[in-house]
């Protein structure tokens, strides 16, 4: 990914920030502009996710690219968010401690970093709560 | 009166033993443990740096207290390890803990006491009134060669400090600082591991400057050792500040609450900002606390501290991060292989 295009992402990576819809209630992450419910009826804002979740299912990522190798394995999960919305993100832990319902919150960590002299691109992982 | 008005440490979840590193150098484990008073010490996960650290330490202090974001007016990280050699990690944290963009930022570094500076020039923008709330960070991710003295203590960790004036949980009644040009551990630039003066870094440096800048606290606020609940002392390994406490008349009780080197190993820059959070996780209305930091080049800064009613009010949530107790609590031991993996001492083709 280009170093313009992490940039432009990176409020959302670092903090949660996504949108809701405040006519039907339903959150959305990352943000979107237009509710699929309420189309044009809906009152989309901004919000920021807690960063508390339970993981819905996950995968061992066992071969990775170059940049994510020296991690492996690790847990990749989808994570129901408390607010109601699911993101998919690294969850911190050993391959055999993960299993579907665990709870989960936040932190801040390195997502990738390109090399030895790239960007380094921060962002939002999940650690068992 | 200018002061805390919350903080917030981190510590990561590895440690490795004092023990597991000598047994790979051929070296007498229990002995080396004993002499630094270096059981263990935290190791930083693959993920983490000195940037990840100061968000989490920041974020846990606003967790105990929050301030309106935008009234954060200034970010200061001091750390020997910033992952970059051009690009503040200042900005980073400002950034994740939605304090930009109406703010100043920079990164500081004053060896082992750069967190301690950022403390001071926090303190002088809130006296100043040039801000309202300044964040003051001290963290570390240390790196000591393989092989090194300095593999043993060198450790991972930091604690942030929000500094204002509006009803803070401890009050600083006085800074001073000891500086001259010491050349008793350095690294040059792009240069992976320090390189320090071996004896050397003993008496004409830690010693020489903790003392001068400790007596001169003393004499401008017309103090004695015995006036203070706790003291902090930088804490490259357990010998040094039990040294210097004992050589300025401090007791061991005063300096136990502080004293995470033990366990952690030594932070650096998050060393004396870390032994301050313990201190605080434990102190009551009314404690009066002595600080001072080291870092080599060489420099120390001191503080007198008092704590308030606020830390044990309602606008105050001590329980709502976790302590420095329960962040060294449950660690997850490491051998060495893996510890050099961690370490990026394996590099990866
Ligand atoms: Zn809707």
């Amino acid at each position: 990914m280009s170093v313009p295009r992490y940039w432009r992402k990176q409020l959302n990576r670092y903090n949660l920030k996504g949108s809701k819809c405040e006519t039907c209630g339903r959150h959305f992450f990352p943000p979107r502009g237009l509710c699929p419910e309420c189309r044009r009826d809906g009152k989309i804002v901004d919000c920021e996710f807690s960063g508390n979740g339970t993981v819905r299912t996950f995968s061992i990522i066992r071969t990775a690219s170059s940049d994510y190798d020296i991690q492996t394995p690790y847990p990749l999960a989808i994570i129901e968010l408390d607010e109601g919305t699911c993101m998919t993100a690294q969850v911190i832990c050993e391959p055999e401690e993960i299993h579907i319902g665990m709870k989960v919150k936040r932190v801040f960590r390195r997502i990738i970093a390109e090399g030895n002299g790239g960007v380094i691109v921060y962002g939002t992982k999940f650690v068992p709560a | 009166m200018v002061g805390i008005i919350t903080y917030g440490a981190y510590i990561p979840r590895y440690r490795i033993k004092t023990e597991e590193i000598a047994r790979v150098w051929g070296a007498n484990g229990a002995e080396i443990a004993a002499g630094l008073g270096v059981k263990e010490k935290s190791v930083p996960d693959l993920d983490e740096d000195t940037i990840t650290m100061s968000v989490e330490a920041a974020r846990s202090a606003l967790a105990r207290r929050d301030i309106p974001r935008d009234a954060i007016g200034a970010i200061y990280v001091g750390s020997e390890s910033h992952p970059y050699a051009v690009k503040p990690s200042s900005a980073t944290v400002g950034e994740a803990i939605c304090a930009t963009p109406v703010m100043t930022a920079a990164d500081y570094e004053f060896a082992c006491k750069a967190g301690t500076a950022a403390i001071q020039t926090c303190m002088g923008l809130v006296k100043s009134g040039m801000v309202k709330y300044g964040c003051a960070i001290g963290a570390d991710t240390a790196q000591g060669a393989p092989g090194d003295a300095l593999e043993y203590t060198a450790s991972a960790g930091g604690a942030a400090f929000f500094i204002g004036n509006d009803n803070p949980i401890a009050e600083i009644n006085h800074t001073c600082s000891y500086t001259s040009d010491t050349p008793d551990f350095w690294r040059r630039e792009g240069q992976t591991y320090p390189s320090h003066g071996g004896r050397f870094s003993g008496d004409p440096a830690y010693f020489k400057h903790v003392q001068g800048a400790a007596h001169l606290m003393m004499e401008q606020m017309g103090t004695t050792p015995s006036d203070y609940d706790y003291a902090i002392f930088h804490q490259p390994n357990a010998k040094f500040p039990r040294k210097v406490a004992a050589m300025l008349g401090f007791t061991s009780t005063q300096i136990k609450p502080g004293l995470a080197v033990p366990r952690l190993g030594n932070t650096y820059s998050g060393a004396v900002p870390i032994g301050i959070s313990a201190t605080l996780d434990i102190a009551k209305p009314g404690d009066h606390i002595f600080v001072t930091s080291y870092g080599s080049g060489a420099g120390s800064d001191a503080f007198d501290i008092t704590v308030t009613d606020a830390i044990e009010s309602d606008v105050f949530n001590r329980s709502a991060a976790p302590t420095v107790e329960e962040l060294l609590a449950n660690g997850k031991y490491l051998d060495y292989a893996l510890y050099a993996k961690h370490k990026g001492k394996i590099v990866m083709q």
